[in-house]
């Protein structure tokens, strides 16, 4: 975090310029404290949060939009709109950014972070005791664990180094980005996914709008796999970012653990 | 001069880049055991790769190259002008355009060939313009002129249209339409492309006999019984066919059409008709082994086909450029 936090004062007009940070604040703030939050919020593919934000205005992240909001904090992620938010700072705006989470320690301290940032350190407590009592129940002792594929658009694949590689650990799989010496984020070519042969093959959600990027996820190859494979699933929104709905991402893929391991039997 | 050998070296090149090909890919394999797989066909992943990954690879890369490699030819013989490459004067570039229409207004997703059928409108627009703009003997500089506004206009067309998509990834994919490539492709790229390519090039070679009559002139072409209209209207139909197929498959790539009848004219008696056959056969080669030289190169990325043919191609074109000057035209 990166503001001294000298002033106990609670912001009372705060603005969010990032799709995680809106979801955070949306969660902790108070009625009427958060004005506005980034359009990313608004898409339902992206944001898990969609009718809550129907409650706010919606911006676009430019400079000018929001300094005309008058706000006195500005929340932004740390790789997002950083011409903003440096002209925001140049003008004099107290600005807060939160890094991305790429663990569930990391979900973790975002939820305190936010909770400092909006003065809201009680809720922020409660939300994190929630937090660590759910992943108890969800985190089952497993004897075994399926060697799961992520599989985006472009043949990426995420390893155990950030958040979808965590929730696939969180909820008893392995991730096979690791045979294939992919520790954070990389190209996994469907050669390679073919040859390493997974059990479970999670893919992205398709976009609407044809993309020849996306074609690789209806390539024989993966509709194969799809076909003959004993389980296969789909990341969604709750797998952008780190906020508590990473636990509805871990219970989907447990239940697709247990489903696979029922047709085992 | 012989066209016999010449033939000869080319099939056996093309077959060696062929298996080169099918063997070489990111899955580290052994050679016997591929082919195993790939005739056998145990229903294993390794067949998998082999069938459904490296063959139509390669198989798309013999019929794209084939494509651009007789597409320049039977242009640059018709215009009777070295520098007619259909990237060049842009009829790639409105295949490219028609396929993105295709593909961005679910034209594409509706039926099966729609895709190269949306393709090939477009390259047939764009030979059309081109060569009414350059006219039956077009000069050097009308032809690329005519060709840089085609392809500039469709470029722009190009980015808008995938600017304008609800897909995020769409606008990434403005560089394959440029550049093309051949990664991730399948069996289904191979059957949609087949019939039009297949359509187109027994067009052109038909062409053959034409041409070689062309080079004594239009008058005497007439004189041997060369209707040069029905002439013109299969060399159109011909090039839109094979260069719409091949654009809607693997993006436009460019100079290959340039490249190889430059090198192999002195081989074949600077023969019109013969110069196509060899031109298909080379241009298979070229991008059999640009795509190879891709996957070699940096395997991790996807670099783009048309990367490799323009490194090769725009200094050639420079140099012929320079001479035509020098020639005074």
């Amino acid at each position: 975090m990166a503001v001294a936090g000298e002033s106990p004062a609670r912001p009372s007009r705060v603005v969010s310029l990032n799709l995680c940070t809106d979801q955070l604040a949306m969660m902790l703030a108070d009625e009427g404290q958060l004005l506005s939050v980034s359009d990313l919020a608004y898409d339902p593919r992206s944001s898990a949060m969609v009718e809550e934000a129907k409650g706010y205005r919606k911006n676009h992240g430019l400079a000018e939009e929001i300094y005309l909001l008058d706000p006195d904090l500005v929340l932004a992620g740390r790789f997002t709109t950083r011409a903003t938010v440096s002209m925001l700072q140049r003008l004099g705006i107290a600005v807060i950014t939160l890094d991305p989470a790429y663990s569930l320690d990391d979900v973790r301290a975002r939820i305190a972070e936010m909770g400092e940032a909006l003065q809201q350190q009680d809720r922020a407590a409660g939300m994190l005791r929630d937090f660590d009592a759910q992943l108890a129940q969800l985190q089952a002792e497993v004897s075994r664990r399926p060697r799961t594929a992520l599989y985006y658009a472009n043949g990426y694949t995420t390893g155990d180094r950030t958040l979808a590689g965590q929730i696939l650990l969180a909820a008893g799989l392995s991730n096979v980005a690791a045979e294939a010496g992919i520790g954070a984020g990389g190209t996994m070519p469907l050669e390679v996914l073919a040859m390493i042969a997974p059990e479970l093959l999670v893919t992205s959600t398709p976009y609407p709008g044809e993309s020849r990027s996306e074609d690789i996820l209806e390539h024989p190859v993966v509709e194969t796999l799809r076909r003959t494979l004993p389980g296969a699933g789909f990341t969604d929104r709750d797998w952008i970012c780190g906020t508590p709905y990473v636990l509805r991402a871990i219970e989907n893929m447990a239940e697709l653990r247990r489903q696979t391991e029922q047709g085992e039997n | 001069m012989r066209a016999g050998p010449l033939f000869t070296g080319l099939i056996l090149t093309l077959l060696a880049l062929f298996t080169a090909s099918l063997l070489i890919g990111p899955a580290q394999i052994g050679p016997l055991e591929s082919l195993r797989a790939l005739l056998a066909g145990d229903g294993g992943p390794l067949t998998l790769v082999m069938r459904e990954i490296r063959l139509p690879r390669a198989v798309l890369a013999v019929m794209v190259g084939g494509s651009l490699g007789l597409a320049g030819a039977a242009m640059q013989g018709y215009l009777r002008n070295p520098l007619a490459d259909p990237g060049l004067i842009g009829v790639s570039g409105s295949a490219a355009l028609g396929a993105v229409l295709a593909i961005q207004t679910g034209f594409a997703a509706g039926f099966a060939l729609g895709l190269p059928l949306a393709a090939l409108a477009g390259a047939l627009a764009g030979v059309f313009v081109v060569l009414a703009l350059a006219g039956p003997r077009g000069t050097s500089l009308t032809l690329i002129l005519a060709g840089i506004a085609i392809s500039s206009l469709t470029a722009a067309l190009i980015s808008l249209v995938l600017n304008l998509s609800p897909n995020p990834f769409a606008a990434n994919e403005i560089v394959f339409w440029m550049m093309g490539s051949l990664a991730d492709r399948s069996m289904t790229h191979v059957w949609i492309a087949l019939p039009f390519i297949a359509l187109g090039a027994v067009l052109l070679a038909s062409l053959a006999r034409g041409l070689d009559a062309l080079t004594l002139g239009e008058d005497a072409a007439s004189a041997m019984g060369i209707r040069l209209p029905r002439l013109r209207l299969v060399l159109v139909i011909g090039t839109a066919c094979v260069i719409g197929a091949s654009t809607a498959v693997a993006g436009s790539i460019g100079f290959v059409g340039l490249v190889v009848p430059h090198i192999l004219r002195r081989w074949v008696g600077a023969r019109p008709g013969r110069l196509l056959g060899a031109s298909a056969l080379g241009g298979a080669a070229m991008v059999l082994a640009a795509d190879i030289a891709v996957r070699v190169v940096v395997p991790s990325k996807d670099l783009k086909l048309g990367v490799l043919t323009a490194l090769v191609g725009a200094p050639l074109f420079l140099h012929m450029i320079y001479r035509t000057r020098r020639e005074g035209l």
